[in-house]
């Protein structure tokens, strides 16, 4: 049931290369690839955000027990 | 063709009016007096104060009416599911045909039996963990697919909807429709969130329906939905009714919420709490490469400092040897000036205190022929004596002729 969306593995990332800046450990070279991979999940974040889209669907269930999708009408 | 003679005549024949009126003749006269008891169902009091509503059991069903006279004298306001005894009489409603009781007085005979069965229902299910805190599930974090179980023209799909669409959520809705009341609801409602299971798209689901009365809820006290609920591998929030609802659907659910459209602003709020906390990490992002940069450029130009230092020092000192001489020769010029004023201090009493002076004021000095030392008195003096005599302007030769003693000591001319 816990499918791993391309959204929460960038969001992961992203929360590791934050902590790994913030704790300090990192060479001056290793910040620069930590940052350059936060940037990278970032994007990837926010454009997963915006492109989920609005839509209403009915799920239907017919005679033989089969399940299908369509447009909902109000 | 033989016209078929009917077995009734004209005059067996009534009117419904007589009829129903004979009828109501003879449940009057024979039914002046009941006691009955049974469970209150379909309870209405309209503005006109009187109490209408019906007494059940297993079996049957009775029509009561309890007017204002009779129900203002009532110290509690009867309930459906209230196990009551009634004291009235009967009656016909002639307009519609219909049995009812005209009841006196009424009061409560313990609990109804189908809260009772809930009371027991509810025992039951808790005992089985359905209800526990633990199990409940956090919603998730990122939404994009609500599964909502409800009915397909109520006001719940309607409310949530409206909702998504006032709050610009980019979320996408996935309606199973069931019947949310009457026979059967429960296991239509039941099927719906197994089936929205089944499909696995959903990432939250909505299960409830619009406000009514505890009747027309009563399919989301019923057991199969509560199993359903707790099978479901998607999270549930159960939005039943209004405010003061309260079904074992909304026990069991994940999360519980007062009304349908709450339950589409709780995911709308996880959504924005999401954007926030995204946007949150990239400000931490650019906040710590910052810091970084600054600490670099420090680094380099501290570096770059230091290079440049040799060279400045004799630039400084060349400064410094300038600064120290051009301090020492204003010194020495302010030394000489204050000598030169001495100098000239000096001179001028030098000059007021000058023998040349007082020569010029008539004085003359006087010496022995020979001798630089100046007399003062005649003491050595003897006559014939060679003098020298210096003028202001000049000298002459003398000889002592005469002396002539001082007056005492102590008195000098000058």
């Amino acid at each position: 049931m816990n499918k791993e969306y391309p959204f929460e593995t960038a969001l992961r990332s992203l929360e590791t290369v934050v902590a790994r800046l913030e704790s300090g450990e990192l060479s001056l070279e290793e910040s620069l690839t930590c940052f350059e991979e936060g940037v990278r999940c970032a994007a990837r974040c926010q454009e997963q955000l915006k492109a989920v889209e609005a839509k209403v669907e009915v799920l239907l269930k017919q005679q033989d027990g089969t399940l299908t999708v369509e447009n909902f009408r109000e | 063709m033989s016209i078929e003679t009917p077995d009734w005549t004209r005059s067996d024949v009534l009117s419904v009016s007589r009829l129903v009126s004979l009828l109501q003749d003879v449940v009057e006269e024979n039914f002046v007096d009941v006691l009955v008891s049974g469970e209150v169902v379909n309870f209405a009091t309209p503005a006109s104060g009187h109490y209408y509503f019906a007494l059940k059991d297993e079996g049957a069903q009775l029509r009561a009416v309890m007017f204002r006279v009779q129900n203002r004298l009532l110290p509690f306001l009867p309930e459906n599911g209230m196990n009551v005894v009634c004291r009235g009489r009967l009656s016909v409603y002639t307009r519609r045909g219909e049995l009812q009781m005209l009841v006196d007085h009424l009061e409560p005979l313990g609990v109804g039996s189908q809260q009772i069965a809930l009371e027991q229902l509810k025992k039951r299910l808790a005992s089985e963990g359905l209800f526990a805190g633990e199990r409940k599930r956090p919603l998730p974090a990122f939404p994009r697919t609500i599964g909502v179980v409800t009915s397909g023209t109520g006001a719940a799909i309607h409310d949530i909807l409206n909702v998504l669409r006032r709050r610009g959520a980019g979320l996408r809705v996935l309606l199973r429709p069931v019947r949310v009341q009457g026979d059967g609801a429960a296991l239509e409602i039941a099927e719906g969130i197994a089936d929205l299971n089944r499909q696995g798209e959903a990432d939250v689901l909505i299960v409830g329906r619009g406000g009514g009365s505890m009747e027309d809820l009563w399919a989301f006290n019923e057991e199969p939905v509560a199993r359903a609920i707790f099978a479901s591998g998607i999270p549930v929030i159960s939005a039943v009714g209004h405010e003061v609802d309260v079904t074992i659907a909304d026990l069991v659910a994940d999360l519980r919420a007062p009304t349908p459209s709450a339950a589409a602003e709780l995911v709308v709020k996880e959504r924005r709490e999401l954007e926030g906390h995204v946007d949150h990490l990239v400000l931490r992002l650019s906040g710590q490469m910052k810091a970084r940069l600054t600490l670099l450029r420090e680094r380099v130009e501290g570096l770059f400092r230091r290079l440049r230092a040799p060279v400045g020092d004799l630039l400084r000192q060349e400064q410094r040897v300038e600064e120290l001489s051009r301090r020492a020769k204003l010194a020495i010029r302010v030394r000489l000036e204050a000598s030169a004023s001495r100098l000239a201090l000096f001179a001028g009493r030098l000059e007021a205190l000058s023998p040349l002076r007082t020569l010029s004021r008539g004085y003359a000095i006087v010496t022995r022929e020979e001798e630089s030392t100046p007399l003062r008195e005649t003491a050595r003096l003897a006559c014939g004596d060679r003098l020298a005599i210096r003028f202001a302007r000049g000298e002459a030769r003398a000889v002592v002729e005469e002396i002539i003693a001082a007056p005492a000591k102590g008195k000098t001319l000058d």
